[in-house]
Formats: structure tokens, sequence, C-alpha cells
């Protein structure tokens, strides 16, 4: 959280042919499209990219990308939401609350609003009272947990019989977008190599969709435009920059950090809310979120602090999650053999580029994972289930150097200190 | 005069306030909050409560040890409940693996979970050192590869064993045990709680009497000035997070060697998270996390008496949760209360001198 590149690294002066980012975006995406079909074919782990894996991952990811999102928010106007979590906690109450009543746009909403008054409470002890941010969030996560469990002794229990549990909450329908989906499904039924992958992976994006899911999808683009493209924008994450220049020039920036974090604190609590009408949740229950809160901040890490990053950091998360619970061990023992490919590309790579030392190192990773890949048959349950994050540790090791977090993240700001 | 002010005041006015909240609530659900608090106060007396009290407590001061090594640094080692889950089971295979003579074999278990600690806190200290992996993100992941590879250890396949409906590691035998004092009906105290003790002496001594503490510290002040003034501050991270590891490594040790003598999957979470609140309770001072860890112990005790009297536990989770909050928003208050009247002081005096000096009174 210490801001190690203070100063932005200039650009090389026009590098020669210079592929645009939504080109290389589209180039990543497709060489992992490809080694995951060529792994897939050649392990005959047809699940890796079946409209199911993709479905599952969807809605596994789903909570981890809005409390991304939440992150994103408060980072970028220099606040540390590691609250994240209790605001979470928060959401799956209010929305199971406020959705076995009233349905489930009420119980969106309810986790939207119980999210919020923890980021509320967060702004509070952060900006006002310039609490260290990382001490808030811990207190924050452990308040959120108590204010849930007492108040679902108190409301729940009556009802639902049980202090750990809502009543029944009603989720959304699903639907699918048609004919795109039945064409879909009729080509991955060929089992044709690549096509079939792809008509799989996209199959599972355009069915079983909820509400929710397009909500979650749309707030990337939407926290883009409105972080990087209007003028509130430019000045919320100029608090984040530089809270004192910001306030130079006249941006109030200790209502634009409050906006921040209270919007952050409402994303985690649709997160929360996510959770709990996640189609097969019967509602609120105790310990649901089970640390998501934590995974999207280091999602929004991973993402370098944008929102196109965190979705892939999400995605990654909710894919590997989604493969170990849908297939298991032996899936997840097959993205090894996908790690080693990755690992022998990037090698090819650096080595056109002629950078020697990246291109050794992966060599040797990649040589490492396939042995592991050889000598066991399939990855442990135990550990099946915690690859994701240790898929992130992994990533921000060989990553993190790289990453520019917001200059004055995390740090104490009192008003009038510039004067 | 000032200083007891400075220092005492915050957690003071943070309890009060708390305890309020707490009653709000409580009178809000129905139930009385007199009622709630004469429950809490009788309990101490009662069976093995204030035993059990000291034992929790001796658990969470060494966890919040663990926690304020790091913060004296400015780093936040979230981790200590997977370091020390980790230890706890590990220490219990290796425990119940070896044959040793008495006290040795205490010893051996004791240094195995400590090593274990350090080893796990060592990836995020590594991470942070050499790649710049924030610590906070980086142990919040080894938790949960913690929780895998614990699951895992002790598999029936590996060193588990099945005892009755629960999976344990094997037993410790009577050799590796540490014994405790004994006060018949009210309880045993844990052989451990003299370790704590000590361990609160050594980070009194390593911060306030070693060139290691006051390096550490001042790494924490002002990196800047630190590294001006020659720490490698690399290697200042590494050191900080493996003691912060040694010492939490140690936290499941008292119920380990003093109670349960095996790691079960039913063995005891969230000391680590308690660490935390502790920590920021006494302020990352010897005394002062004492006093923060029984207080803790003493809420999480008073759940049970307040089920008994018909007041739902959960309002103990709202007090621990607030009494945080507020205690560090009290410091806050406190500190620049402080100043301001600093300020007033410092100007009232500038005026009495007819020539006035030039002088920073900012902080």
């Amino acid at each position: 959280m210490t801001a190690t590149a203070a100063r932005p690294t200039v650009s090389p002066p026009a590098s020669r042919r210079r592929v645009p980012g939504w080109a290389r975006t589209m180039l990543v995406v497709a060489a992992g499209l490809v080694i995951l079909s060529v792994t897939a074919t050649l392990t005959g782990q047809l699940q890796l990219t079946s409209r199911g894996t993709t479905q599952a991952a969807v809605l596994l990811l789903l909570p981890i990308l809005f409390a991304g999102l939440g992150g994103l928010w408060a980072e970028r106007a220099g606040v540390v939401n590691i609250g994240l979590e209790g605001m979470m906690i928060l959401g799956t109450w209010g929305a199971a609350w406020a959705g076995y009543q009233w349905g489930p746009w009420a119980a969106v909403l309810g986790g939207l609003i119980f999210g919020a008054l923890g980021g509320l409470l967060h702004a509070v002890a952060t900006v006002t009272f310039t609490v260290n941010h990382i001490v808030s969030g811990v207190a924050i996560t452990l308040l959120g947990l108590g204010v849930t469990k007492y108040l679902s002794t108190l409301l729940f229990l009556p009802v639902s019989q049980n202090p750990r549990q809502s009543p029944r909450v009603e989720g959304f329908d699903t639907y699918s977008v048609q004919p795109l989906s039945d064409g879909l499904a009729a080509v991955e039924a060929e089992q044709r190599v690549l096509l079939s992958d792809v008509a799989g992976i996209l199959g599972g994006l355009v069915s079983g969709l909820t509400p929710l899911v397009v909500l979650g999808f749309a707030l990337v683009p939407i926290s883009y435009l409105v972080l990087w493209r209007t003028r509130f924008g430019l000045r919320l994450r100029s608090t984040g920059e530089n809270p004192v220049a910001a306030e130079s020039l006249g941006v109030a920036v200790v209502t634009y950090k409050y906006i921040a974090v209270v919007a952050s604190g409402a994303l985690a609590g649709l997160g929360g809310a996510a959770l709990t009408l996640n189609p097969g949740q019967l509602g609120y229950l105790e310990g649901q979120t089970g640390g998501r809160g934590y995974i999207g901040l280091a999602a929004m890490i991973f993402g370098n602090w944008r929102p196109g990053g965190l979705l892939a950091g999400s995605a990654l998360f909710g894919y590997v999650d989604g493969v170990q619970l849908r297939a298991g061990g032996e899936a997840v023992h097959a993205l090894l053999y996908g790690a080693t490919i990755l690992a022998a590309a990037l090698a090819v790579l650096w080595v056109a580029r002629r950078q020697w030392r990246p291109a050794v190192v992966a060599l040797v990773a990649g040589a490492v994972v396939y042995g592991l890949y050889q000598t066991i048959d399939t990855v442990p349950r135990e550990f099946a289930a915690y690859a994701p994050q240790l898929v992130t540790l992994l990533v921000l090791a060989v990553a993190s150097q790289r990453l520019r977090p917001p200059a004055a993240v995390g740090e104490e700001y009192r008003k009038g200190e510039g004067d | 005069m000032k200083r007891i002010r400075t220092v005492l005041l915050p957690p003071a006015l943070a309890i009060v306030f708390a305890a309020l909240l707490c009653a709000v609530a409580l009178v809000i659900s129905g139930d009385s909050p007199l009622t709630a608090l004469g429950a809490m106060i009788t309990q101490v007396g009662e069976g093995t409560t204030a035993v059990d009290i000291i034992n929790s407590g001796a658990i969470y001061y060494v966890a919040a040890l663990a926690v304020a090594i790091g913060f004296q640094m400015k780093l936040f080692n979230i981790g200590i409940e997977g370091q020390f889950r980790l230890a706890a089971c590990v220490a219990a295979i290796v425990g119940g693996a070896l044959v040793l003579p008495p006290v040795i074999h205490t010893i051996v278990i004791i240094l195995v979970a400590a090593a274990v600690g350090a080893l796990w806190a060592g990836i995020a200290a590594l991470l942070k050192a050499y790649r710049g992996v924030s610590e906070v993100i980086s142990t919040i992941m080894l938790n949960f590869i913690a929780t895998g590879l614990i699951a895992f250890l002790i598999r029936r396949d590996t060193f588990g064993l099945l005892q009755g409906n629960n999976i344990s590691t094997a037993p410790i035998p009577e050799s590796g045990r540490f014994p405790g004092i004994s006060l018949g009906s009210s309880g045993t105290i844990f052989g451990m709680v003299f370790v704590a003790a000590l361990l609160g002496v050594g980070y009194w001594y390593m911060l306030g009497r070693t060139r290691f503490g006051f390096e550490l510290r001042a790494s924490g002040e002002s990196p800047t000035a630190a590294t001006a003034g020659g720490v490698d501050a690399r290697r200042m991270v590494i050191i900080a997070l493996l003691l912060s590891g040694a010492v939490a490594g140690l936290v499941g040790i008292p119920e380990l060697v003093g109670r349960d003598f095996a790691y079960t999957l039913t063995s005891p979470q969230g000391y680590g998270f308690t660490g935390i609140a502790v920590a920021l309770l006494g302020r990352n001072h010897p005394v002062g996390i004492a006093l923060g860890a029984l207080l803790w112990a003493f809420l999480d005790k008073s759940a049970l008496a307040l089920d008994n009297v018909g007041v739902p536990r959960e309002i103990v989770l709202i007090m621990q949760g607030s009494v945080v909050l507020s205690v560090v928003v009290a410091y806050e208050i406190v500190r620049r209360y402080e100043l301001a009247a600093e300020q007033r002081r410092v100007s009232a005096q500038l005026r009495a001198v007819p020539v006035p000096e030039q002088q920073e009174v900012r902080s």
C-alpha cells in the first residue's frame, strides 16, 4: 500500500508500431482462449471450456467483481478499503432482509443501502477522523459481523427458526440471449477443436443471466467512463493522487472522498446482494462471504487499479473457482498443463524481444509446473479449493512491480494541511 | 497528569461509548441493559470463568504481540490467523510423532511452532521485500492457503486419525505436555500463560532497549529518515515479519500443550483477527495490550452468561467491534484537543513575551 512508484514513468517516445490498448486486450483474450482450448483437447478435460463451467464462473466472479469495483472507487480517492468484507457482510444481510419481504429488486436495494452505511462509517473514521485506513477497515469487518449476527437473531430467528440463516429469498429469473445461446450450444455439441471451446465459453456468457449479472458487467465500463472521462471523475481521482494539490485547485477533497467511500460500500453491498440472490442460494447464510471482499481487493490490485484489469482479475478468480467446483482436482490439474503452455509462450515472446532474464525465468517456471503436472495425477481436493488464492499470489509475485497504485492511497489527509 | 489524560482517557471514553451503543441496541430490541451488565459482572466469580478469562487473555495477548511487532513498522500482518493455525497443526504432528524426555519435548514443540509461523510469514516477507507485494493482500491469501494445507495435513491418508466423528492428529504424549496450575474447581491456568507474560517483557525490552527495536520504530515513524540513518529497509521488513510470524506461531500452543494435546478439524480459529483488535485497543504497548486482551476475553466469556439471562449473545460482538472503532477515533479526538490546547498555550505565552520568537508548534 506504500506509494512505490510516485513518479509516473515516462512512456518511450513513440515506439515502433505500437498496438492500441483494445487490440492488445483482444490479443491476450484470444491467446488465453487458444491455450485453454489446446489444454482441454490434449488433456481431455472438456469441462475446462464448457458452458456450465463458464456459467458457474460468471456467478462466482460477480461478488468479487462488485467488491473489486468497490475497492477501485475508494482507492482512486486515496482511501484503502479493507473493510469491503464487512460491508459485503452487511450487504448480504440487508439484501436478505429486504428480499424475503419485497422480492429481488428490493434485495438489490437493501444490499446497496446496507453496504453504503458501512462505507459511510469507514468514511467518517478515515476521512473525518483520519484513522488509519487498515485499522478502520478491520474494525468495520468485525462490526459488520457482529451487527449482522445480532440482527439475524433478532429478525430472522422468529421466521426461519435458525439464527444463522434468513428465510428463503426469491431470486431473479434467469434468461438467455436467444437465438445466440441455442446456436452456440449447437456448435459446442459438435466437439470441434477451438470452435466448440469458444462456443462453450461464449455460450456460458449469454445464458443463465440475471439482471444483477448484467448490472455487474455494465458497471465496469460505467466506472471507467465516470472515473476517467468526466470532470467529477478527474476530481475524485485527483484526491487520491495528491489531495493537497487538488485542494489548492478548489476541489472539495473531503466531499469527494466521502462520495467515493460511500459508493465503494454500496458496491460491496451489491456484491453481498449478488451472493444472497445467487441461484441455488437460499438467502443469507452466516459466513457466506468467505473472504470474497478481500479477494475483490486482491483482484483490483491485480488489475492495476483499473476497471478492465479488475474484471480480468475477478474473471481469473471466478474461472479457477468454477473449474474446481464443477470438475474438481483433475480439471485443476489440467490447468497446470495450460500454465506450462502459457510459460513457454511467454518465454518465446521475451526471447523475440531480446529480454533474456524474464525469458529464462519463464522457462524455469514452466519446467517446474510441467514437472509437477507429470508427478501428480490430481490436485488434492483441499488445494484445489484454494487454487484461486494461489493463482492470485503467484500473479502478484510476478506482476506487482509493474503496478501503479494511486500516489496518495492510504495516506492521511487533513483539510488545509497544504497551507 | 497530562500523560495520564492522553493515554487513559481515550480507551475509557471508547468503552463508555461502546457500552452506551450496546445499551441503546438492547433497549430497542426490548432487553434490559442493566440485567445484561449484572450478568456480565457476576459471571466472573462463577465456576471457571475467571481462569478461562486469564487463559484466553494469554492467547489473545500473544496474538496481539505478533500483530504489534508488525504495527511498529506500519506492517499489517493480517496473516496471524493462518500462521498460528498452520504452526499449531505442524507442531501437533511433530509433537505426536516424537519420543523425547519431558521438558525437551515441550520445548521442541514450541520451537517447531515458532519456526513454522516464521516460515509462513516469511513467504509474505520475501514477496514484500523483493517483489513489492503488499503484505496485507499476500497474508490474506496465505490465510486461505493455510486452511487448505491444514485440511490436507490432517487427512486420514496423511497425518490424521479418526477420533469419534472428528479427525485429529496423533495425541501428544505426556512428556510433551505443559503442566498448568490447578486451582481445583476454578479450573487450571495454562503454564503457557507465564510464557506469554515473558514474551511481553521480551517485546518491551526489544522495543525500548535494543538497537533493533529502535530501528524498527524508526522505520515505522519515518522510512526515509531511517534509510538516511543507515537502516536497511528491506532487511527490516523481512526480520519484522519473520519475528511477527514466529510469535504468531505460538498463539495456538497454550491450548495444544495445555488442554487439547492434538490438532483437530474443530480446533479454534479466529485468534488472528482478535489479535489485531487487541493490538489496536492496547496501542501496541505491552501493558495496554494485556489490558485489552483481558477485556476482550471478559467480553467473550460474557456471551454465555448473557444467553442464560435471555439477552442475545451477539451483542458482545457489537460491543467488541464498536470498542475498537471508537478507541481509534477517541485517540484522534483527544490528540486534536491536546494539539489545540498546546497551540493556545503557546500563543498565550507568545503574547506575554514582548519579543516573540519563531516557534514551530505543529506536530
